[in-house]
């Protein structure tokens, strides 16, 4: 095959993951550069990047082995994201059964995501698994903490594998409506824009960073980050979103700003709850970075917007 | 022991295991010995605790890694003794024996022969996270095998995962912090209250545990 061919041949999905590539070796490159030019200064950077090495090849592999592959890998994710937060979240003695019930729903939850049905998906987690923690929780019989038990249960729930289900299901878009790129094209859109949100929330912040924006849950975060990141995001959904969807110009504007915003706030929101805890990081599972749930907490937000919006604005299966 | 076993389990079971169910948590890593006569220390929740222990071992030094386990509990059928014996490696302790100094005969036996001994001194699971007093046995060890190094280690989780009396296995992440190496150090109270001092402090790098 000649070069003409192999590049005709490549979708925009294909694409993406190219230019992907070529940033983490960027990445990796600075890496091994900066910490010599600037000793002590870049020092988390080669194991932040071999994380990243790590998440990215995971998630473009299930993107390009298809929507089976995609779904267990995020039932996965689901899973370890949902065991660290019931790690850290208080439970009680009497709870484990429960606890087994929250994680036995994620293969619930998934399989209606597996069978394509998008009815059941909306209400397993949110009415039935609610209603099946609350009883469980009844036929264990304690009733100290109750209430704040139960609290955490749903909400570790809803984030962990609801929330983050709305990836998982975006593969299940029909191809047919869709352009070149397909659901890969979506879900690599999703995934990347909102990391790329936290990075250019980071980098704005490091670059320009002077106003707190709330000191009481993330010092590190400012006012300057957080607009200067808003704006490139948006410009950056702008620019992408013709290639991976079909979003049309104005839908684009209100999905990537509103989607910035909500990234960053599953972000704080993350922020407080570990300080509620009194942790600094979720465990310790991506060097670098700290925990699963570190990693997605503005995903956890962003990921249900997008997958609504898209079904207003593009795609008449949602 | 079946060592191709023993390293069939550790490969397809209790890795797979560790990393999904425990999302295990090593720190120190290079705290721990490659060879004996070695006695490895560690607060004691569930039975877990022995598969985390024994998943922080190669295959190579597995060979050599005996746990020290209740005879009263691991050998009461033939089957389970065989299994405790054979594939896990244990060396049976008979706790109701009399206190006499034969009870500890294998440990001594398996340090003479260089092996890596992993020993929880609190002698029973007790309640899920909670540390109990920690019984003298292993500071006769130490006395007799000075040259053999201790490791204390603090084992964080397993007593969410799989309490005494529970029949559930529920994932939590488990953490397993590693201690500097350190030997006899001349006397019985010094020794214990170093392990017990060691030990400790380990626990205070771990992250919060809320079990209501």
């Amino acid at each position: 095959m000649n070069i003409e061919a192999l590049a005709a041949s490549l979708t925009p999905l294909h694409v993406g993951i190219l230019a992907l590539v070529g940033l983490l070796l960027t990445g990796s490159l600075a890496a091994l550069v900066l910490p010599r030019i600037q000793p002590g200064r870049w020092e988390d950077l080669g194991p932040r990047m071999q994380s990243w090495w790590v998440m990215c090849l995971l998630v473009i592999g299930a993107l390009l082995a298809g929507w089976q592959a995609f779904t267990l890998v995020f039932a996965l994710i689901s899973f370890i994201a949902l065991r660290e937060f019931l790690t850290l979240a208080p439970t009680r003695r009497e709870d484990r059964l429960v606890v087994l019930l929250v994680y036995a729903s994620i293969l619930i939850s998934y399989w209606t995501i597996w069978i394509d049905n998008y009815d059941y998906f909306l209400v397993i987690v949110p009415i039935y698994v609610f209603i099946g923690t609350a009883i469980m929780m009844t036929i264990m019989g304690r009733t100290d903490g109750f209430l704040a038990t139960i609290g955490i249960m749903h909400w570790g729930v809803i984030v962990c594998v609801f929330n983050l289900g709305h990836v998982a299901f975006l593969m299940r878009t029909p191809a047919e409506e869709l352009g070149p790129a397909g659901p890969g094209g979506l879900v690599f859109l999703l995934i990347f824009i909102t990391q790329f949100n936290d990075v250019a929330q980071y980098v704005w912040g490091k670059s320009f960073g002077r106003h707190q924006i709330s000191p009481k849950i993330s010092p590190n975060k400012t006012w300057e980050g957080a607009v200067g990141g808003f704006a490139t995001t948006t410009v950056a959904f702008i620019l992408l979103a013709p290639i991976f969807t079909p979003l049309t110009l104005w839908p684009s504007l209100l999905i990537g700003s509103v989607l910035a915003v909500l990234g960053f706030f599953g972000d704080i929101t993350m922020s407080a709850i570990k300080r509620d805890l009194g942790v600094k990081d979720t465990s310790r599972l991506l060097p670098g970075h700290g925990g699963a749930l570190d990693r997605l907490d503005s995903l956890m937000f962003t990921a249900p917007w997008y997958f609504h919006m898209l079904a207003i604005f593009a795609v008449e299966r949602f | 022991m079946l060592h191709f076993a023993r390293n069939i389990l550790l490969t397809f079971l209790i890795r797979p295991f560790v990393w999904l169910v425990l999302g295990l948590d090593v720190r120190g890593r290079s705290n721990l010995p490659t060879q004996g006569p070695a006695i490895i220390a560690a607060n004691h929740n569930s039975h877990i605790d022995t598969l985390i222990l024994i998943s922080l071992f190669g295959a190579k030094t597995l060979r050599s890694v005996r746990p020290v386990a209740a005879a009263d509990h691991f050998m009461s059928t033939p089957l389970s003794s065989w299994f405790s014996q054979r594939i896990v490696g244990i060396i049976p302790v008979r706790r109701k024996g009399r206190a006499d100094r034969n009870v500890l005969a294998g440990c001594s036996e398996a340090l003479e022969r260089g092996e890596i001994l992993l020993i929880f001194p609190e002698g029973t699971r007790g309640k899920a996270e909670e540390m109990n007093n920690f019984k003298a046995g292993i500071a006769r060890l130490a006395q007799q095998f000075p040259e053999a190094s201790v490791i204390p280690v603090y084992l964080q989780g397993a007593g969410r995962v799989l309490p005494r009396g529970t029949r559930f296995i529920v994932p939590f992440n488990c953490n397993a912090i590693i201690g500097k190496a350190f030997q006899w150090t001349g006397s019985k109270q010094s020794f214990m209250q170093q392990l017990k001092s060691t030990i400790e402090t380990l626990q205070k790098d771990a992250p919060p545990v809320r079990w209501l």
